[in-house]
């Protein structure tokens, strides 16, 4: 695939613990980490994923001026943000294993639909729905 | 004044937690101690962070969870009631006609053949969807609409 969507951002409040949890806890690999000054441009990978990056990014200058940063901050603090959505092969293998790293889970595994979901945040307060993969 | 994200990403988690488990008491103490912040500060906050106070943030979302019961389940409606948190069926069904108009079984009924339809969308977005939007406390509510219902069984928290 040549065309299509490569690169969707979040705001984290910390971009090396974002990384952490993203790497550590999710197993998602690092694509590009790179600074300009203050400014890093930060993406991971879901490892069966080449085509997407998922941006790590800090509100702050010289993107944003520093009241907007905050409002953005807290905003994602709120839980405020639209949901994402991870899907995985095996929902409740997903979440013991996600668990016992440390992920803070906002819902158990459901069964709902034909399908198993569960829900957990990121520490910035990204809000994530984990899907079963319909078979 | 603007609240410190630290401290939102704390009220949060209070509010997730009264999202995994609506069906449980969550009095205040119990609200502050899983933010890590005194009672007072915590209502406090949770209000203007959430735009509503932390009991009817609760009310909120055992209505949305029986709405989902009564629209997906064949669970009986006193099922649906203790289920959700109420300690009545009386009072369950006196509070969810105040807040949303209709009583179970109307929506029951109504909500019912449409929700097939709805099936591809995370089934948190659906119910958050059909979060009914408690903008003014209970008893209010209660005397603006009017209604003849006897004594708010469901005490509002500042």
């Amino acid at each position: 695939m040549s065309q299509g969507v490569g690169v969707v951002g979040l705001y984290v409040r910390d971009q090396d613990e974002a990384l952490a949890f993203y790497v550590e806890k999710l197993g998602f690999r690092v694509h590009t980490d790179v600074r300009n000054g203050d400014y890093r441009w930060l993406t991971v990978q879901h490892p069966e994923q080449p085509s997407f990056q998922l941006g790590l990014f800090a509100p702050g200058p010289p993107v944003l001026d520093a009241a907007t940063a905050q409002s953005v901050r807290a905003i994602v603090a709120k839980g405020a943000m639209p949901p994402l959505v991870l899907v995985v092969d095996d929902c409740r293998a997903a979440y013991d294993r996600m668990s016992a790293r440390g992920v803070e889970f906002t819902q158990e595994p459901v069964d709902r639909f034909g399908t198993v979901d569960a829900g957990f945040r990121d520490p910035s307060g990204n809000g994530w729905k984990m899907l079963e993969a319909r078979r | 004044m603007e609240q410190d994200p630290e401290l939102l990403r704390r009220l949060l988690r209070a509010k997730d937690r009264m999202d995994a488990a609506s069906h449980e008491d969550w009095p205040v103490a119990r609200l502050a101690s899983v933010s890590g912040v005194s009672e007072a500060h915590f209502a406090r906050s949770f209000k203007q962070a959430f735009g509503v106070p932390p009991h009817r943030y609760l009310l909120t979302r055992r209505i949305e969870r029986a709405t989902a019961l009564l629209r997906d389940t064949d669970e009986p409606i006193t099922e649906i009631a203790f289920a959700t948190g109420w300690g009545s069926l009386g009072t369950f069904g006196r509070t969810f006609r105040d807040i949303t108009g209709e009583s179970p079984g109307e929506v029951r009924e109504r909500a019912r053949p449409g929700a097939h339809a709805l099936a591809p969308v995370p089934a948190c977005v659906v119910s958050a969807a059909h979060r009914p939007d408690l903008t003014m406390a209970v008893s209010e509510k209660r005397r603006r609409d009017g209604g003849g219902t006897n004594g708010a069984d469901e005490k509002e928290v500042p």
